[in-house]
């Protein structure tokens, strides 16, 4: 078998969270009733105007700064024409030859090591409507539904220069470009309602070779996990065809993400031939230094410096800041219990820790819970203050984190207070050593671990509520005095 | 300059039913507006600054991101000539045709 070196591309489309439309005034809210969000424009009848929302060009330009683009001084758009029902107007509002961003790129790390993957050009165009066609044996069968809904929601491309080269690095580019979008608050990117969605384009050419082989394209692509197994199953299906003196071919093929394979979509001959012109019924876009200056003065931190902050100022490793800077509503909580007067430290493990494994046991982000930076300010004071151990600390956390309750009152409620009251632990305590003779006797006898099992006890017949370090000396006395 | 096929492949394109008799006076009136074009091509216009949009003059032009009332989910179907509410509803497409 030969050894090949994958070429990989990614077009990015994320939908852009504004309240309108590109083009209209239409609500871009999802999961409404089918054809409520559509007027005129969008539904492309004859004589209307489209305007577009200015709200849509300063966040692509956000992204595309974030992308560390150049932004060209003059764009337009451009109509793209095809014949599909998910498209009222029969052409799709795009950008062709003079996109607005060109030339960037985003940073990714693979086992420590940086690479720089090319940005080739971000472009604003207009989102297409759905369609569906289920088999239900009546009309569907011969008809299919068309819900124009989405239909002009603001959509930004991010296309990537064929600079990955295996599927953990399409992985890793395709996080750190939602992070970022998150982070300039431009997308939602939720790949299961389809705010961001991915195309892969793949090749194969032998190890140290400079030019490139025929790639095929990969769609339907609905996780990030899809992505990955995707572009692994077209890495070993591709070996398998020049390995055996074949050609690949080139086409488009769709992910069957319940098979596990690629299967043939359409062949090249087919492909669109979409006749791009100038729109003319858009005004060409002049972005001034003015524009510019006023997106880059609203730019928030992004991850990458947001994870500096975290080494330099609060200590943290760099797989801590990697893992909180992930998601920017986790990390933004962090900063906000740190503003609260949490210690960095103890709040980044009680998120990296507890937090974070029952979120991810919900499939759920902390924005979905009633849990509060001050909620977990509070819990931390109370672990330092000896009312709670850090025992009853996880308990009253996953309380916290399903009912918002604060951690004083989920104390209360349960009586979950510390027991550091040392006659009441002796009391305990000699009641152990009565009831298990022969252990003491072991300890007595030098079994150091017999301790362990009397502490385990008390800790069992106070419901965990000892303070363990009290338990421990008084246990002590009982048995060596 | 512009052959029969060339013509039937446009007309395809733009879903446009195109008879003999007319596919050969396109392909002659297509052609001649291409000549047309190469005998343009013979002007200097070096110090012509070149026209990338037909409205150069006004640039910029948008709205706030504020809504509109949307069409009725009724008037928007009734439009339609073939409604099945709450769907418009159109021949059946294959699945996954298009670039989006």
């Amino acid at each position: 078998m030969g050894v090949y070196e994958a070429v990989i591309g990614l077009e990015v489309h994320a939908e852009l969270n504004t309240d309108t439309k590109i083009f209209c005034g239409c609500p871009t809210r999802f999961g409404q009733e089918p054809n409520t969000q559509v007027c005129p424009v969008c539904l492309g009848l004859p004589g209307v105007l489209p305007v577009l929302n200015q709200a849509a060009l300063h966040k692509a330009l956000k992204a595309a700064l974030a992308l560390n683009c150049h932004i060209n001084q003059w764009s337009r758009f451009d109509r793209k024409n095809y014949f599909y029902p998910d498209l009222p107007k029969n052409y799709q509002i795009s950008q062709y030859d003079l996109p607005l961003a060109e030339h960037g790129y985003l940073e990714i790390e693979i086992d420590g090591k940086k690479k720089r993957v090319g940005i080739k050009r971000v472009h604003l165009e207009e989102d297409a409507g759905k369609l569906l066609h289920e088999d239900t044996g009546g009309t569907r069968d011969r008809f299919s539904m068309v819900d124009y809904n989405r239909t002009g929601v603001p959509l930004i491309e991010i296309v990537s220069e064929p600079d990955i080269r295996s599927p953990e690095e399409a992985k890793e580019y395709l996080e750190n470009l939602k992070t970022i979008l998150q982070y300039i608050d431009v997308s939602d990117c939720k790949m299961e309602e389809g705010s961001l969605r991915c195309d892969a384009n793949i090749s194969l050419r032998p190890a140290g070779s400079k030019t490139y082989g025929t790639r095929t394209e990969l769609k339907n692509l609905n996780s990030f996990r899809a992505v990955y197994r995707a572009l692994a199953f077209e890495i070993k299906r591709q070996s398998e065809v020049l390995d055996s003196g074949g050609a690949v071919e080139q086409e488009t093929l769709a992910w069957d993400d319940a098979r596990g394979v690629t299967v043939k979509l359409r062949g090249k001959e087919e492909a669109h031939d979409y006749r791009y012109f100038p729109e003319p019924d858009l005004t060409p876009l002049q972005i001034t230094e003015e524009i510019l200056s006023g997106i880059k003065e609203g730019m928030p931190e992004l991850p990458q410096q947001r994870k500096d902050r975290y080494m330099r100022e609060l200590g943290l490793s760099a797989y801590d800041a990697t893992v909180l800077t992930r998601s920017k509503t986790l990390s933004d909580f962090l900063d906000d219990a740190c503003r609260l007067g949490a210690e960095p430290k103890a709040a980044a493990n009680w998120l990296m820790g507890d937090i974070m494994r029952i979120l991810n046991a919900e499939d759920k982000g902390i924005e979905d819970t009633p849990l509060s930076p001050g909620h977990l300010v509070e819990m931390l004071s109370l672990i330092d203050d000896g009312v709670i151990s850090g025992k009853i600390a996880k308990t009253v956390l996953e309380e916290m984190l399903f009912t918002g309750k604060t951690p004083n009152v989920i104390v209360r409620e349960k009586g979950l207070l510390q027991i550091s009251d040392a006659s009441a632990l002796r009391t305990v305590v000699e009641q152990v050593v009565k009831d298990n003779p022969k252990v003491v006797d072991d300890y007595r006898s030098g079994k150091e671990k017999a301790l362990g099992f009397l502490v385990g006890q008390v800790m069992k017949h106070t419901k965990g509520k000892a303070n363990p370090q009290m338990v421990n000396s008084i246990l002590k006395e009982v048995l060596d005095g | 300059m512009i052959d029969r096929e060339t013509v039937e492949h446009v007309a395809h394109l733009a879903r446009l039913k195109v008879t003999d008799e007319e596919i050969s006076r396109f392909t002659g009136q297509l052609s001649q507006i291409l000549e047309h074009m190469e005998k343009m091509k013979a002007l200097d216009v070096n110090h012509v600054p070149p026209t990338f949009h037909v409205l150069e003059e006004m640039v910029n032009v948008m709205r706030g991101d504020t809504r509109r009332e949307p069409l009725s989910q009724e008037d928007a179907l009734n439009m339609a000539p073939d409604p099945a509410p709450p769907y418009f509803r159109v021949p059946k497409v294959i699945e996954l045709g298009v670039d989006q």
